[in-house]
């Protein structure tokens, strides 16, 4: 049995495999170098590939996904780092109208495979402009595929089924689930994207979570077993390609849906899986559908505020309890 | 050096490219082209003194007033009127239009229509030509009025910090869309004078001049492929019509725009190539075949098939599709 990994050390170890495999494979983003990443995810790649494989940027979030959509249209696989989410914003630009357009507005010329790798999320208390989920702002552009992984094996295949795709990834590294453990999947894993996982069945209600809400979505289906209400849990993994086959077969079963969602309610990544339910599944609900998302408002630093604003395993537990009753 | 046969090939670039934006002229004042153009008449010298100057595998990256760019590297007048057209054969199959033309296939690699977007994208495909050996330049072609947007400057320090083979060629025309860029650029020389602020070297030159358009893109090309790095190249120009179809640009005052019209690119290859002692014949027989080009691209555009409607959801993804959920 193989020593756990952390999901940090899986995110170093993901991008490593894909570069033993592939020279085309080349990172470059702040700090990831000698530094091996703020959070720690790229260590050990600038000693193994060295530095024309591991570049060091200057703060420059357009140049850096700028120049990785060129090096990707022109035979290389970059795997850009934007060290916080929160900093898409500073190079939106190419994640809104250029890497995800360029394909289309050429009829096809082109392709730009690329990753864009971001640390996500709240829960550490670093306040309104760098703990913001941001996955939602992703899914509102057509072009992007989205990526969000819950575990250490997750990131390694998810890794390697990102930087192997044809088409631009970003890829959503949560900064709660860092230090997590895992045991480390086979060589070769690889875990195509559009794959949604049910990570525990259950009859009685469908609860579909993401990156940091998964191990909340598992605690709450937990300790509402200890009621005899059975949650079924389906870890969506992307969020494009969507997996709505696997929520909608759940649905089959338990006729009741929860989603919860680190994003902010307003226009996240719920309201769209709920849509197609609504318009594809109605007949299979027994009960109104329930959102758990953050509250719309940007997140404070106290952690007692912070904890109001994300979903908690009480808030969760609490909505799964009065639906299952419904 | 120049020769007499060279010069007229260029001349005759130039005047195809003169006669396509006439023509594209003409059929948007008949309806056939809808949405907007932006005529590069007047900043022909630049495209193909430049592309004279590169090699057939080198990268070009243009913007939305990027039609002599798009013709100078490979694009015929036909898929370049059928794109305007709206029609199936054009350039980008009538996904891209007159902003986007792209020409994959002989590396022109794209017109972006956000200011400054592509100097980043330019620098990658440099960085990737670096790490892959080829000893490709990749050159990115930009307004003046892109010298005051973030991305020029992220991208003139990463190019200048890995020392890339890139050349920035700003076609200055002295208007940012409707307003003197004198007005609103803390410096005398918008490019050339922040050059020195990134160490590379900045040139100014007469970008009417095709020789010397050539003869400067020459040089810094030899020294950027040498490995000194990248270089910045500012040509000066003036457009003969407003910033788009719905400028008639009355801001311009007359005595500039009449001097500016004496200086015209093709007058003046035309009156150095009679000087050079080359045939008028020759030369008026270059006009001619560049005419019947361009009356047969019309017509062939005209007589295309528009494109057939489902091609909306295609090319989205590399696998052709368009599919965001399973």
């Amino acid at each position: 049995m193989a020593d756990l990994i952390t999901y940090r050390e899986a995110v170093a170890e993901g991008i490593a495999r894909e570069m033993r495999r592939d020279p085309s494979v080349v990172c470059l983003g702040e700090d990831i170098g000698e530094a091996g990443g703020v959070f720690k995810t790229t260590v050990g790649l600038l000693k193994e590939f060295g530095a024309e494989r591991v570049w060091d940027t200057p703060i420059s979030e357009q140049a850096i996904v700028g120049a990785a959509m060129g090096a990707a249209m022109t035979g290389m696989r970059p795997v850009a780092e934007i060290m916080f989410s929160d900093f898409l914003a500073c190079c939106w630009d190419y994640l809104a109208n250029e890497i995800p357009k360029v394909r289309y507005m050429t009829g096809g010329q082109v392709n730009v495979p690329l990753v864009v790798r971001t640390a996500n999320g709240g829960g550490l208390g670093f306040g309104a402009q760098h703990s913001q989920a941001t996955e939602n702002w992703a899914l509102t552009v057509p072009g992007l595929k989205i990526a969000a992984p819950a575990t250490p094996a997750d990131v390694i295949g998810m890794m390697a089924a990102a930087i192997r795709s044809d088409d631009p990834v970003v890829f959503f590294e949560h900064k709660g689930l860092l230090a997590g453990k895992g045991a480390p999947p086979p060589p070769e894993h690889v875990v195509e994207l559009g794959r949604a996982a049910v990570v525990r069945e259950g009859a009685d209600v469908t609860l579909v979570a993401l990156a940091s809400m998964v191990p909340v979505a598992l605690k709450a289906a937990s300790l509402l077993s200890q009621e005899g209400i059975d949650v079924e849990v389906v870890d969506l993994r992307s969020l494009i390609p969507l997996d709505t086959a696997t929520v909608l077969a759940s649905l089959a079963k338990t006729s009741r849906l929860v989603t919860v969602e680190e994003n902010p309610y307003q226009g996240g990544w719920g309201a769209t899986l709920v849509s197609v339910v609504a318009d594809e599944g109605f007949g299979l609900l027994d009960a109104p559908v329930r959102r758990v998302a953050g509250e719309c408002v940007p997140l404070p630093f106290a952690d007692a505020l912070e904890e109001q604003v994300i979903p908690t395993v009480e808030k969760l537990v609490a909505a799964l309890r009065s639906l299952a009753a419904y | 050096m120049t020769t007499a046969d060279e010069l007229l090939a260029l001349y005759e670039q130039m005047v195809l490219i003169r006669r396509t934006e006439k023509a594209a002229h003409d059929l948007f004042m008949s309806g056939l082209v809808k949405g907007t153009t932006h005529l590069a008449a007047g900043h022909e010298a630049i495209a193909v003194g430049a592309s004279a100057a590169l090699d057939p595998d080198d990268y070009v990256f243009a913007t939305y007033r990027g039609h002599h760019h798009a013709m100078a590297r490979g694009a015929t007048p036909e898929e370049c009127l059928a794109e305007l057209m709206s029609r199936a054969t054009g350039l980008c199959r009538a996904k891209g239009g007159s902003m986007h033309l792209t020409k994959a296939a002989t590396h022109m690699l794209g017109s972006y229509a956000i200011v400054g977007a592509h100097l980043p994208m330019a620098v990658g495909a440099a960085w990737s030509a670096r790490l892959r050996g080829t000893g490709q330049l990749a050159v990115a072609f930009f307004g003046d009025g892109a010298t005051n947007i973030g991305a020029f400057h992220e991208a003139l320090n990463l190019a200048a910090v890995w020392k890339l083979p890139v050349l920035f060629v700003c076609e200055n025309n002295l208007y940012m869309e409707y307003t003197p860029i004198a007005d609103v650029t803390a410096v005398a020389r918008p490019a050339a004078d922040r050059a020195p602020a990134y160490g590379i070297p900045g040139e100014v030159v007469d970008g009417n001049d095709v020789v010397a358009v050539r003869e400067a893109v020459a040089a810094l090309a030899r020294r950027a492929r040498a490995g000194e790095g990248p270089a910045l190249l500012e040509a000066e120009t003036y457009r003969h019509f407003g910033h788009s179809r719905a400028d008639p640009a009355t801001y311009r005052p007359a005595e500039e725009v009449e001097r500016w019209l004496k200086h015209d690119p093709l007058d003046l290859a035309r009156g150095r190539l009679l000087e050079l002692g080359m045939p008028e014949e020759r030369v008026t027989a270059a006009d001619e075949r560049a005419r019947h080009v361009v009356e047969q691209a019309v017509e062939a555009a005209k007589n295309a098939p528009p494109p057939d409607p489902r091609e909306a959801l295609t090319d989205v993804w590399a696998d052709g599709g368009a599919a965001w959920r399973t």
